[in-house]
């Protein structure tokens, strides 16, 4: 990742406003960053190579024999459009997750809820979660083991899912959409801007000593 | 949206701007690190040349991977060393107070950040780690966040954040014998569901609540994350006072603690205040309670059945379904007798003096069980130092217990001390999902340290109020 210029003004990040391509399902609420990534993965100080372990347990057995899981199905090798059901990534606030599913290579999630840090953790990577209701994520799972092959076009700004001739009123939540559409998630930049602000709300608190304020620039 | 709490108090304080996003720049009053979060967003701190805003504001200490049995360096454990010897340059590269393991202050981040001082009412606090929700106790707005965003407060002193509602949960009524905080954190994850809180803050209240000391508020607030709600705070008290005095902060500036009083005071949530949404649990009706399941909102009392997945919501299911066949538990069956291999006593949740020392009350004078590995691993070195002057080491190594030095340990498995096969394991920790103990067949019962005092004694989950308490430490 090269640094991103960034003035006030400018759009810090690179503008999501829609993602295509195929589907791969992975059923079942509930599904915790635990099981998205196992703890002993984290054991590196990069997220490089962290893909492969995506799902781990879930797919191999203690003797690396590969298990029933859609991650190695042949047919859903180069989705990027991942479908999973209810408070997908609770748990523990590990980047680490999303990092493995991006780099797997999902670029969006699509399901019936999220946990609130996971969610934040895709917005930094401008990897939208985008949320519908029980019924439709259901028959997109559906269609999408039925059809692999066939594309599933999210668009970020008018909320939508299509897929066949289906179109599926999602939710994107708004903060989020902004950030996506407008290239604003990337908010070490954004924030960065607004360093004499920062030190001027850091004085009005009276726990933070003068010395702990830096004049310099951030 | 809710007016006059301490969560709209201690965000309105820190508030710098509104965001183009429709999110808040908040300003963050303590960024704690530790290893396993940091390294990547030191580096694209690194890969963008800038610097750590506020160093003064960042305190750092290594838990997850650290050893807790031989801790000579290098680490015998490779990526253990690496991760370890990456965050000493990182910290010590950019002025950031260092709680290592040869400072005699090194302990887990939750534990530490409190046991110093550096936990202060009014502040916000961030960590890349979700159990960052446990400063809360001392009403301080206080949550987990990811890898980027700890690049967000190291670069810039802030985090992006969006204002969630608040629920009061009040906790009414008097605990009763053998019931301790944790039960009640249990009982109501078990009742709101894992992602109940999921857009809320948690303000715990209520009698039961408030006449906790600051452990048991802490273990509460600790596990807010498993329940949905990424925060959750108890309004600051004389309890809270009593605490912070004795603290590295205020105990030779007691003119520093009367100067910052009057904040925390204002701080506290107005008697008028609104709320989004309101709960009340009757905290004498709660019992000694464990996990059946594999999430922490799969609970139930201990002479309680396990519930029939056919009888819970059809959301709750077939989570319900997988996690018996996982457990191996059978619905309407109690989990009182189900077999352990492991006890374990440590964690962020519960490894404090208080709760050591009331597991140790349990476990005088009798013997871990027959094939049942117990450990203890104090949650800093400053609980590990206190213990032992008591005594309370070698009250647990007589019984057979193993006594570890301080970190995460079988909370999630990422040193030596995992679950093996299908070992099931009495803890004392917050998490029991699939895997999380470093077998991925592994079975986790969460419980009360003095239940995993009666659990190691007994080799199976016990009630622990048929358990006479043999000592008086």
């Amino acid at each position: 990742m090269s640094a991103p210029e960034f003035s006030a003004g400018e759009a810090p990040a690179e503008k999501v406003t829609e993602v295509s391509g195929t589907g791969i399902p992975v059923r079942g609420n509930d599904i915790d960053t635990d099981q998205i990534i196992p703890a002993r993965f984290m054991k590196v100080v990069t997220f490089d190579g962290l893909g492969q372990f995506a799902f781990f347990d879930q797919r191999f057995d203690d003797a690396d024999n590969e298990k029933d899981h859609p991650f190695n199905e042949e047919r859903y090798q180069g989705a990027n459009v991942l479908v999973v059901n209810a408070n997908f990534g609770c748990g523990s606030s590990r980047e680490h997750a999303p990092q493995a599913l991006m780099r797997w290579g999902i670029d969006a999630v699509v399901g019936e809820s999220f946990a609130e840090i996971f969610a934040g953790n895709c917005l930094a990577l401008g990897v939208p979660t985008v949320t519908a209701d029980q019924e439709s994520i259901e028959a997109l799972q559906d269609y999408v083991e039925a059809n692999p092959d066939a594309d599933v076009d999210i668009d970020v700004a008018e909320e939508t899912i299509t897929y066949g001739d289906t179109v599926i009123d999602a939710e994107v939540h708004d903060a989020q959409r902004k950030a996506l559409v407008e290239g604003v998630w990337d908010t070490t930049a954004l924030m960065g801007a607004n360093a004499g602000a920062v030190r001027e709300t850091a004085r009005s608190l009276p726990y933070v000593p003068e010395e702990h304020i830096s004049e310099d620039e951030a | 949206m809710s007016e006059g709490t301490l969560y709209d108090k201690v965000w309105d304080r820190h508030t710098v701007t509104r965001l183009p996003t429709g999110q808040d720049q908040l300003f963050v009053g303590l960024h704690l690190v530790h290893e396993v979060t940091s390294p990547q967003a030191f580096g694209m701190l690194k890969e963008r040349d800038q610097e750590v805003a506020f160093p003064e504001r960042t305190h750092a200490t290594v838990d997850h991977i650290v050893p807790t049995g031989n801790r000579d360096r290098p680490y015998r454990d490779e990526a253990a060393e690496d991760m370890m010897a990456e965050l000493e340059a990182n910290v010590r590269g950019s002025g950031i107070d260092f709680s290592d393991p040869d400072s005699g202050n090194q302990g887990i981040v939750h534990v530490i950040g409190p046991e110093q001082g550096l936990t202060q009412p009014g502040m916000t606090i961030v960590c890349g780690d979700s159990h960052t929700s446990t400063h809360g106790a001392f009403g301080a707005l206080a949550f987990g966040i990811g890898t980027s965003q700890i690049r967000d407060v190291l670069a810039t002193g802030c985090v992006a954040m969006e204002k969630q509602n608040v629920r009061k949960i009040e906790v009414t009524g008097e605990l009763g014998e053998g019931v301790t905080a944790k039960d009640v954190i249990l009982t109501i994850i078990g009742e709101l569901g894992t992602d109940g809180g999921v857009g809320y803050v948690y303000e715990y209240a209520g009698e039961a609540v408030e006449k906790l000391g600051m452990e048991g508020r802490m273990s509460i607030c600790n596990m807010s994350i498993e329940g949905g709600a990424r925060a959750g705070y108890v309004n600051p008290d004389e309890t809270t006072y009593e605490w912070l005095k004795e603290t590295d902060a205020f105990e030779d500036d007691p003119e520093e603690f009367e100067r910052l009083k009057p904040y925390w005071e204002s701080i506290r949530t107005d008697d008028d205040a609104e709320y989004d949404d309101v709960v009340t649990i009757d905290g004498s009706a709660i019992e000694p309670t464990v996990t059946w399941g594999t999430t922490p909102g799969q609970t139930a009392g201990i002479t309680e059945p396990i519930p029939d997945p056919e009888d819970l919501p059809p959301e709750d299911r077939d989570t319900a379904r997988r996690a018996q066949k996982h457990m191996r538990v059978e619905p309407g069956d109690t989990m009182e007798g189900y077999e352990i291999d492991v006890a374990f006593l440590g964690s962020c949740t519960n490894a404090r003096l208080k709760d050591l020392r009331e597991a140790a009350a349990f476990v005088e004078g009798r013997e871990v069980a027959d094939g049942v590995r117990a450990m203890v691993v104090p949650g800093s070195q400053r609980v590990e130092r206190a213990a032992e002057a008591e005594g309370l080491d070698e009250i647990f190594t007589e019984a057979g217990f193993d006594w570890r030095e301080p970190g995460c340990s079988m909370c999630l498995g990422m040193n030596d001390d995992q679950l093996e096969g299908d070992e099931a394991s009495a803890s004392s920790s917050n998490r029991n999902f699939v895997g999380r103990q470093g077998s991925k067949d592994g079975r986790t019962v969460l419980m009360s340290p003095i239940m995993v005092a009666a659990a190691a004694v007994t080799g199976e989950v016990t009630d622990v109020r048929e358990l006479e308490e043999v000592a008086t430490v």
